[in-house]
């Protein structure tokens, strides 16, 4: 993706169009329009509010995507006075990584997310603004439309707030799909035929923001069928359309007709209708908290698509259902937080009102959904197509410079702010975890909030308890070079060979696989708990089968035919410290965080006190034997909780060694442990060909002596499967090497394979002192000298040097001094080659052989 | 007329030569990367191109690179990466971690240095890592985060590698190379190390992919040059071997004959006697007592050459010698033991003994006959 301008690298100046529109509470004054003049670039690009954006953020490949609610000048901000309100959305990327797996699928690079969640700061300098970008709203089903693979194009499928991945909102799919036939294909075409920069770009993203925008104000009003008040969100559609291009008459039809319901009477009304304010903010607050109190339960039926998402999503049920009473509470707060402002300025007719948990229960009980979409979209068109000649006739006066424009402009523009800020409101109404506001520090240096906020003390708390590493996403920066695709055979061959290369199947560990699945199985049906052990040297494929029976089972339970699951695994490799494998389960298993202590309090309580019916827990537990602890207590409390009834818990365990149990562990853990073993036995020379060949699989790059002589010499070794592949990848290396001629890569030959086992498994110990120099090689000719007259393993230096004079002398070599025979021994006992005391021993040193005498003598005699 | 042109001749020689000096000298202080490889260029081409396939293909690789000290290991891998970054699409698209095992010198430590290096701080702010473990975890999912196709392959150099084996567990390298063989973000480890086997790795499944061995070390070489390059002056303006013997001499000198040049010659009589214990008793450590009985027999023999010292003032000289470390006590003196009874061992071997006599200027020749044979005096 090409790099987008910032302003660390080229130079753009901001400027507003058209005529503010004073705001006297907030000493604001807002605009519908920035334009955008890029240094070096003759047309200047114009943003106006609606549209999508991008906004720098700190990766300069991934900018942040945006939707542009407000523009507005504040002459309070030290920095910018320049302001912008968006409405975020997130990257897949930017989703914290151990939440990423609640998507069930994999996303498409243009995916992007709804970001509902409204801790999250809004405002944001409206130089940060990098330009415009088109977004489209898709099904969640439907399939990213290959034609517009466009780097410039977003799509929109779900909503992420912090928690889950939500499609859009129900009723948006209806119109969607209406919508979904015209507009991709007419904005390509429109993009086509106009040459221009950014008019294509605008028109598709204000599509999108209508059909957003309309499917919200929809389900709003849904929501509120006895009320005599329409819900203004709606209104910011005129706002965005009235600079229209003609370009858009193609797509404008299907636009109109998936208007939203609520007539142009009813605008009218509502916007005479401020004085009703107590009314009006109950509404307000119902709306808020409705979304995210109901659709946990409705996406389930809603969306079969969702269904495996929900499925999945399903082990944290009890979670969820804990956090749903602390959630309300929060949306208490941010109410209070994000009212301020609209209190001090832009809506001075809508009182603060703290919202009660029983109020919004009350109201949800009352309002059942009864909108009849079909007189709603009829409502619409007219509104729409009167909008529509009023946009025309606008856009002429605008082109003819008219000034007459301004005073529709003031008409309109009330109306447009009031559903700026009750949308505004209502994003800001869902309760989750505040990792937006993380992201939006490191964003850049922009100031959060308006100064005009009256509970600053409020934000920055709020801020500080989410700055916690937890919260943040860690991510390597991506890179922006594509990687190429295998050109040759070898390099196709070596991809996968590569150890990190997951093999479609497991070869020669079909009984292993089947023990451990028929006894997770077997544990999962009758609802108990269970202890494995599983041991084997390293390289025997122990990791890979028990997650390929995880990922079986997970399969399964997907089609319902074993009950669900948790699964969960930690490494004892990975861990700092034994105990902190309570604190990884508690994370995995529930999300909270903890200290050692208190998570094996939590967790033991979770595991042997509650009695309530649960799913069942698999843990698998790698490098069991790096948890040993003196007391032995993490062992003991592994092994301990799955024999609780109420757990549910089954524990895989691997390590290394096959007596583990008895070697190390108590009696009292060993005994809990159980009698379930299985240990998987090192590849055979056949089992490790096998292997190969399946990896190789119609990719004829070895020969297949080659292979046979690789499998053969590794499976005498060690039988270690990693090793195996890891000499062929060398030797792949090696044969490359050798051929020069790029046009004949030639096979692996066995030539080649030899050289690869020659490397790994030589002595470089021989090769050391066959390379070292004559004095070295001296100095260990009169250590051997030394140790064969006093028939000792252990010389001192001293007598080691005169060994050494000696030697020289019947040589007739000029003897070294003392100080060169130390050097040369530091340097021998550097490379561990001599084990030696510290030379401030001086004289009296002793030193040993680091390897055995046979091997001196047959280094030293080779030459 | 002609002095004069021969010496404004002798002055542009002098800059020309002192310029060459200077040169040179920057040569062998100064590693350059741009020098020349010689005798590594096998190796060189392995690992560059097993760079290009970790920076380019996404590949994620191993590497140990084991000679002995200043055999050119760490020129090796900055000339590789120099190559590396000259390529103009890696060098955007590619990370690089530095660790060195003399200062990184446990896994905490190493872990805050990696996310300062892949400047992964800007995600965490200004906040303080709570602890190891968050940041184990914390980095761990960073990394893992990554895949082959997409995330920027990360070069982890770790110098003195050996000394990354000694921290416990070894949780560091456990997850570099775990995450080097797994499908995660491609990284490329290599270590750096003159130790010749890791064979007290435990767990760590090590790959030792290639061994780099070249014998001499280049670095005594430099050194060599440079003693030799200091002789050149405008009247000896080229090296000859006679200036490199010079230099060599200088080089392997024997330091604990040079102290013995300058001892007194009461000094060189308590090393003699010495010496002469050491013969008679085999190696076995003698005391102060022992040494001025040895000297006393002397003395009395050859009065005329030696004047008999007090006992104080021996002892005075025997101290000295222990200062100098030429005798080392056996055990850590106690403040009670007397003196005079520590038990002593020599520091110098009998060669060299003989041949710092050799060279001591102005030798009584009584004393030099004693040194070759303890019995001479009778």
């Amino acid at each position: 993706m090409a790099p987008y301008h910032t302003r660390q690298k080229i130079r753009q100046t901001y400027s507003w169009i058209g005529r503010p529109l004073l705001d006297r509470k907030l000493h604001h004054r807002t605009y519908t329009e920035i334009c955008v003049k890029i240094e070096g670039c003759s047309t200047p690009v114009h943003i106006q509010v609606g549209q999508f954006v991008l906004i720098e953020g700190d990766d300069d490949e991934n900018p942040y995507v945006a939707k542009l609610i407000e523009l507005f000048e504040d002459d309070f901000e030290l920095h910018s006075k320049k302001r912008a309100r968006v409405q975020w959305f997130v990257r897949f990327s930017e989703v914290p990584a151990h939440k990423q797996r609640l998507l069930g699928r994999k996303p498409d690079a243009q995916e992007i997310f709804w970001y509902d969640y409204p801790a999250c700061d809004s405002n944001i300098s409206a130089e940060t603004i990098i330009g415009p970008v088109q977004v489209v709203a898709l099904a969640p089903d439907e399939v990213i439309p290959v034609d517009l693979k466009n780097e410039k194009i977003f799509f929109v499928k779900l909503s992420w707030n912090e928690k889950k991945f939500r499609p859009l909102s129900p009723e948006l799919f209806a119109e969607l799909e209406k919508l979904q036939e015209s507009s991709p294909k007419c904005q390509k075409s429109v993009e086509a035929m106009t040459k221009n920069i950014e008019s294509p770009a605008w028109t598709t993203t204000e599509q999108v923001v209508k059909r957003i925008e309309s499917s919200h104000s929809a389900s709003k009003s849904r929501q509120t069928p006895t009320h005599p008040v329409v819900p203004t969100a709606r209104k910011r559609l005129e706002l965005g359309s009235f600079p229209r291009t003609p370009h858009t008459k193609i797509s404008q039809p299907t636009s109109q007709a998936s208007l939203d319901s609520s007539g142009r009477t009813k605008r009218k009304v509502n916007f005479s209708e401020t004085t009703s304010q107590t009314k009006r903010s109950h509404l307000y607050r119902s709306e808020m908290s409705s979304p995210a109190l109901k659709i946990p339960e409705k996406t389930g039926k809603v969306q079969p698509f969702c269904a495996k998402d929900v499925k999945k999503a399903s082990p944290k049920c009890c979670m969820i259902l804990r956090t749903r009473v602390p959630a309300l509470k929060t949306t208490q707060i941010n109410e209070e937080r994000t009212l301020t402002p609209v209190k001090g300025g832009q809506r001075p007719s809508v009182p603060s009102v703290v919202l009660k948990p029983e109020n919004i229960k009350k109201r949800e009980a009352k309002e059942p959904e009864t909108q009849n979409q079909a007189t709603a979209t009829s409502h619409r068109i007219r509104r729409r197509s009167s909008l529509l000649t009023l946009n025309r006739i606008r856009q002429q006066l605008r082109v003819l410079e008219n000034n007459k424009s301004d005073q529709e402009e003031e008409e309109f523009l009330p109306t447009a702010e009031v559903s700026d800020s009750s949308s505004e409101e209502e994003e800001a109404s869902t309760p989750a975890l505040s990792r937006r506001n993380t992201r939006c520090i490191s964003r850049n240096l922009r100031p959060f909030l308006k100064p005009s906020i009256q509970t600053p003390s409020k934000t920055p708390k709020k801020m500080a308890k989410s700055r916690t590493p937890r919260c943040a996403t860690p991510q390597i920066r991506s890179r922006n070079l594509t990687t190429p695709e295998p050109a040759s055979m070898l390099e196709e061959a070596r991809l996968r060979l590569h150890v990190s290369a997951v093999p479609e199947s497991l070869p020669c560990r079909e009984q292993e696989f089947q023990d451990i699945y028929s006894f997770v199985e077997s544990k999962l049906f009758d609802r108990t708990g269970g202890c494995m052990y599983i041991s084997g040297v390293p390289g025997t494929g122990k990791t890979a089968t028990v997650h390929e029976v995880i990922r079986c089972l997970q399969q399964a339970a997907q089609a319902n035919d074993v009950p669900p699951f948790q699964y969960i695994e930690v490494n004892g490799m990975k861990l700092t410290e034994p105990h902190q494998v309570y604190v990884q389960i508690l994370q995995k298993l529930t999300g909270q965080k903890a200290t050692a202590n208190h998570a094996a309090k939590l967790l033991a309580k979770r595991f042997c006190a509650s009695a309530s019916p649960q799913e069942t827990t698999v843990l698998l537990v790698d490098e069991l034997d790096l948890l040993w602890t003196h007391k032995q207590d993490v062992m003991y409390n592994l092994f301990d909780w799955p024999t609780h009834k109420e757990a549910q818990l089954v524990v895989l365990t691997i390590a290394n060694t096959m007596d583990l149990p008895e070697r190390i562990m108590m009696n009292r853990v060993s005994s809990r442990l159980g009698l379930t073993r299985m240990s998987f036995q090192p590849y055979t020379h056949s089992q490790l060909q096998q292997i190969l060949g399946s990896r190789l699989k119609h990719l004829k790059a070895f020969e297949d002596d080659a292979i046979q002589l690789v499998a053969r010499k590794v499976a005498a070794l060690s039988g270690d499967a990693r090793r195996c592949l890891d000499i062929c990848r060398r030797a792949t290396e090696i044969c490359e090497f050798s051929h020069q001629k790029p046009d004949s890569p030639g096979l692996v030959t066995v030539a080649h394979l030899m050289e690869a086992i020659d490397e790994m498994f030589s002595s470089s110990y021989i090769t050391a002192i066959k390379n070292s120099s004559v004095l070295e090689q001296g100095f260990l000719r009169a250590i051997l000298a030394e140790f064969h007259r006093s028939g000792l393993e252990e010389a001192t230096l001293q007598q080691i040097y005169s060994q050494h004079v000696a030697l020289c002398m019947m040589e007739g070599l000029p003897y070294p001094t003392m100080s060169e025979t130390m050097a040369v021994c530091s340097r021998l006992g550097s490379c561990r080659l001599l084990l030696v005391e510290p030379s401030r021993n001086d004289l009296l040193l002793r030193v040993r052989l680091n390897v055995s005498q046979d091997d001196v003598l047959y280094a030293l005699k080779e030459e | 007329m002609s002095s004069r042109k021969s010496k404004s001749n002798n002055i542009i020689h002098a800059e020309c030569l002192s310029q060459v000096q200077r040169i040179l000298r920057e040569r062998f202080c100064h590693q350059t990367p741009h020098t020349n490889l010689f005798g590594v260029q096998v190796q060189y081409k392995h690992l560059i191109e097993l760079l290009k396939r970790t920076a380019i293909h996404g590949e994620s690789n191993s590497v140990l690179i084991i000679g002995p000290r200043g055999s050119g290991k760490t020129m090796l891998i900055n000339h590789a990466l120099k190559e590396l970054m000259d390529i103009e699409v890696v060098s955007e698209n590619i990370l690089q971690v530095h660790l060195n095992g003399l200062l990184q010198i446990n896994d905490k430590i190493a872990l805050k240095e990696i996310t300062r290096q892949l400047s992964l701080e800007n995600v965490v702010g200004d906040k303080v890592f709570g602890s190891f473990a968050e940041n184990l975890s914390f980095l761990l999912e960073a990394l893992k985060k990554g895949d082959r196709t997409s995330s920027c392959p990360v070069i982890f150099i770790l110098d003195e590698f050996d000394l990354f084996a000694h921290h416990k567990n070894q949780t560091l390298l456990y997850n570099l190379f775990d995450i080097s063989q797994s499908a995660q973000t491609p990284v490329a480890v290599i270590g750096l190390t003159c130790r010749l086997c890791l064979s007290e790795d435990r767990s760590v499944r090590e790959v030792l992919q290639r061994h780099f061995n070249i014998s001499k070390n280049l670095r005594s070489l430099h050194t060599l040059l440079m003693l030799a390059l200091t002789r050149v002056t405008v009247s000896h303006p080229f090296l000859t071997a006679a200036d490199l013997m010079e230099a060599n001499q200088l080089c392997s000198m024997d330091s604990k004959a040079n102290i013995v040049h300058g001892l007194s010659v009461l000094e060189i009589c308590l090393i003699i006697a010495m010496k002469h214990l050491n013969d008679i008793y085999e190696e076995e450590p003698f005391n102060f007592q022992m040494v001025y009985n040895e000297f006393q027999k002397f003395v009395q023999r050859k009065a005329h050459s030696v004047y008999n010292f007090e006992k104080p003032v021996v002892m005075k000289a025997f101290e000295h010698l222990q200062q100098l470390e030429l005798i080392k006590p056996l055990e850590r003196t106690s403040a009670n033991s007397q003196r005079e009874y520590q038990l002593m061992k020599l520091l110098l071997d009998n060669t060299q003994i003989m041949n710092a006599l050799q060279k001591y200027p102005n030798c009584p020749t009584d004393v030099r006959q004693w040194a070759t044979s303890s019995l001479s005096w009778l």
